[in-house]
């Protein structure tokens, strides 16, 4: 290993680097800053900047730290009158075409330029001529331009090269004339695009939303977790007087680095959107009218009490917390019913006793990027899970055999070793399970009489010839009509081959809502319940009497059952704990309850690689909207449930904790012999939500909605 | 001993008493410095720190940019601004309060300001009948500035080469 140490000396402090890193890195790392605008750690180096010039003891001229890979014996001085001359120098330049209209910039006061400028820049400019400008290009709704304060670091191109895979900006002409544009006019609209906004080391990218709404300073930063996708990025909201003014990414290397996806970072808007919910409301006799907390929950609760227990059921969204899903289970315990469901659009819950305690992804979240070979089945990653996309694309890149395996194709920025499409996935599937030789006896119907074609053959060799292999099953194959089949013929596939089984579910709890037993035939920890309920399916086609929705759109977030709404509406009593209104929730409901977004209510996630995330709520509430955990354990108090009487969420979490014990994912073990599915394996390409459209936040963000995405999704544009 | 002596002298003769009655009597003969405010008012320096306003361009463009820094700046937390795009698209405050209660009438906002639009003129004799009017909304604060815009100018241009 001594081959691999350098020693060398900065600023007379010996220290030890590692061979091939650059000087920048070990300056760093032992806390003696270089003022850099184009490097990046998560970037390659491009040493356009010369802001981070240093003096290095018999170099002719000062070097570029970020650029200069350490050597044996070399001496590196950072603050020498040569180096601080050299960057003075440097910053007196970029300074000559940028423009001074910090007043009103909203990099103003976080401005890696204003701020270097204080330490390097001269009190007055000794520049007099003409100063350059550029034009500013929309680059569509979510990223705005102010060009002319661009300094060309280029690390918005070489985000688009190297993390998007897919430049949308590049740099035109040269010398003077040089500047950021995209390549034909077009929207900058990959899905974790708008990480350029805080790349940009000056003002000439922003958060257009967010645009002269507020300044750095005078926010309070605090932290929460993502509430859209199953991996749980880790954000910061920026509040202003609590209110939410913009989300910004917290870094968390094992889980999304220092990227968040766009809907991530844009959904906040949908929080102060008209649709919110901002007080109960009652619908009596076919009008809606307002009323209070009190009589609403009275009312709620009276309706619960009276209703015998096998005719009420609770539908609950993914997005709940596990306080919420705990307390909920709780409750539906207490008035005496097993229905109660969050797998909204799980077409197939035949095999639902084989489940795992709950559906993990086989590893954590950054080991993806370490996998030899990977497949993903039924999956449009790139939707469901941006940061699992991006994690894959990092494997590819390392070497790793990344293979679809979908109905539809899907465009990927990297090598994609192999593609199989067209075909329903138990077809695709078979095949190779067939090329990798399974012997499992569950697919041995679906699987006689195939023949996997090359394609299938490859992928079956690269998963078998792979050190780690992974198999990811994304929510297109989880909510296949023949998912049994589906999940039966991957699990065949990785224990012919020895990879592991993973999955990519909806929502960012429903691993803390499998856990929390939000399932008709589970209680707590994946333990079988006294009785076995309804699923949601069979929930609304039987006669209950009444339905508690919690964060439930029946129309916009049940794909699964066509006519949700229409038999939702049929039903005697539906309670609404939701934070928006919407035509179908008026259609359907008799009772809306407010509850908080994720901003306004405190609770935990659990990601889809089991890591338990806790936020606090970050902003007031919106009207008279309350935490859900509040509003269910107020239900629980006038139904004369035992123990609900929690102070704060971190009580809940505790008790749930206790109960709960220690539990491990758990494995799924394909159970009796399926039959070939008849007509359920179709090519469904419907299945597959839209990039925004997947859960009431992100279908309620102004700006998200105005991208060609979710235009093109909705038909038009 | 002999301190203790003139000490009786000076108690029975009441002698601090004539002496300031002495000052009094010569004060009563001098010219009188009282002015006969409001007819008469003590000269004001064109630095003096009255009642604010907004000031506008010459083309009626209002110069406040909304940058926020003297919210910033305020150490009594008097002001309060938000800021959005106008329909132009350029940068303006959609609100801007200053509470007269907590001013203190330092004068940082003044100099915080990187484009010269909140001022504190020279204006000192105002004052409320009803709980709310300390707030000087951003209508009442141009509206000051409209109305005085001569003497901020002219203040203006009298302070310009102390700067």
């Amino acid at each position: 290993m001594s081959d691999d140490i350098v020693n060398i000396e900065v600023n007379g402090k010996p220290v030890e680097a590692r061979k091939g890193q650059m000087v920048i890195e070990v300056t760093d790392g032992i806390g003696a800053y270089v003022p850099r605008f184009c490097y990046h750690e998560k970037l390659s180096v491009a040493a356009n900047c010369r802001m981070c010039l240093v003096d290095i003891e018999g170099a002719p001229k000062p070097i570029p730290a970020c650029a200069q890979p350490v050597n044996e014996g070399m001496k590196v001085f950072t603050k020498s009158p040569r180096a601080i001359a050299a960057q003075k120098a440097t910053m007196e330049f970029l300074l000559i075409n940028h423009p001074l209209d910090c007043p009103i910039c909203d990099q103003g006061g976080e401005c890696e330029l204003q701020d270097l400028a204080m330490g390097y820049g001269r009190d007055v400019s000794r520049y007099n001529d003409r100063k350059r400008v550029v034009k500013d290009e929309d680059i569509g709704p979510l990223v705005s331009t102010d060009m002319t304060r661009c300094i060309h670091c280029t690390r918005c191109v070489r985000f688009g090269e190297e993390i998007q895979g897919y430049p949308q900006l590049g740099t035109m002409g040269r010398g003077e004339n040089v500047k950021i544009s995209t390549f034909v006019e077009q929207n900058v609209d990959h899905e974790l695009s708008a990480n350029i906004i805080d790349l940009c080391p000056v003002g000439a990218l922003n958060n257009k939303p967010y645009r002269f709404s507020a300044r750095a300073w005078e926010m309070e930063q605090r932290a929460t977790i993502s509430p859209h996708d199953c991996v749980g990025s880790n954000l910061y909201a920026h509040v202003l007087r609590g209110t939410v003014k913009r989300i910004v990414p917290r870094d968390n290397e094992t889980i999304n680095e220092a990227w968040i996806s766009d809907r991530d970072r844009f959904s906040y808007e949908a929080i102060y959107s008209a649709d919110r919910l901002t007080t109960p409301r009652l619908k009596d006799g076919g009008e809606w009218r307002d009323i209070e907390w009190s009589d609403a929950l009275a009312h709620a609760a009276e309706v619960f009490t009276a209703t015998d227990g096998d005719k009420l059921g609770f539908i609950a969204s993914p997005a709940a917390t596990v306080e919420d899903s705990y307390l909920l289970s709780q409750l539906a315990k207490h008035l005496g019913t097993a229905n109660i469901d969050h797998r909204l659009n799980r077409r197939d819950i035949s095999d639902q006793d084989i489940d795992p305690v709950f559906e993990a992804l086989g590893c954590d979240v950054d080991e993806i990027e370490q996998q030899d070979a990977v497949l993903v089945v039924g999956s449009n990653v790139r939707n469901e899970a941006p940061i699992i996309a991006h994690r894959l694309r990092k494997a590819a890149i390392n070497g790793a055999k990344v293979s679809f395996a979908n109905s539809k194709e899907y465009e990927y920025f990297f090598d994609v070793a192999d593609y199989v499409s067209g075909a329903g996935l138990v077809e695709l599937l078979a095949g190779i399970a067939v090329a990798a030789g399974t012997k499992s006896d569950a697919v041995s119907d679906i699987c006689s009489g195939i023949t996997p074609d090359d394609a299938q053959q490859r992928i079956a060799a690269s998963l078998k010839d792979s050190g780690d292999a992974l198999i990811l099953l994304g929510a297109i194959a989880g909510s296949h009509a023949a998912y049994s089949a589906v999940r039966a013929l991957a699990s065949a596939i990785a224990d012919a081959t020895g990879a592991k089984l993973g999955f990519i579910t909806n929502g960012p709890n429903t691993a803390g809502a499998q856990l929390a037993g939000v399932l008709p035939h589970r209680d707590i920890g994946g333990k079988s319940g006294d009785k076995v309920g309804q699923g949601i399916a069979a929930m609304l086609d039987s006669d209950l009497d009444a339905v508690v929705l919690v964060n439930v759109e029946p129309d916009a977030d049940i794909h699964a059952i066509p006519d949700a709404t229409q038999k939702l509406a049929n039903k005697k009593f539906v309670v609404a704990l939701t934070p928006f209104v919407s035509d179908a929730l008026l259609e359907v409901a008799d009772l809306l309850l407010p509850i908080g977004t994720f901003a306004e209510t405190s609770g935990t996630y659990v990601n889809v690689a089991g890591t338990w995330q806790s936020f606090n709520g970050v902003a007031n509430p919106v009207g008279e909207s309350r935490p859900c955990w509040k509003v269910l354990r107020v239900l629980g108090n006038l139904t004369d449930a035992e123990g609900f009487d929690y102070v704060t969420s971190e009580d809940i979490l505790a008790e749930f904790k206790s109960v709960l014990g220690d539990v491990e994912a758990g494995s799924y073990k394909p159970g009796s012999r399926l039959a070939r599915p008849n007509g359920e394996d179709a090519p469904a390409d419907e299945i597959d939500t839209p990039l925004y459209s997947g859960d009431g936040l992100v279908r309620r963000a102004t700006a998200l909605q105005q991208t060609l995405v979710a235009k093109r999704a909705a038909g038009d544009g | 001993m002999m301190s203790r002596l003139v000490s009786y002298i000076k108690t029975f003769t009441l002698w601090e008493l004539l002496k300031g009655l002495a000052v009094t009597q010569r004060q009563f003969f001098k010219k009188s410095l009282t002015l006969e405010y409001p007819d008469e008012k003590t000269p004001q320096s064109h630095r003096f720190r009255g009642l604010h306003a907004l000031r506008r361009y010459p083309n009626g463009e209002e110069r406040c940019i909304a940058c926020k820094l003297c919210e910033a700046v305020c150490p009594a937390l008097a002001i309060t601004i938000e800021s959005d795009a106008r329909e132009d698209g350029s940068r303006r405050t959609t609100r801007y309060d200053i509470d007269l209660f907590k001013c203190i009438y330092c004068g940082f906002c003044e100099e915080a300001c990187p484009v010269d639009a909140i001022v504190e003129t020279r204006i000192h004799e105002y004052h409320m009948e009803n709980a709310g009017e300390n707030i000087m909304t951003k209508d009442k604060l141009l509206a000051v500035g409209d109305k005085f815009d001569a003497m901020i100018s002219a203040d203006k241009a009298a302070d310009a080469k102390y700067r």
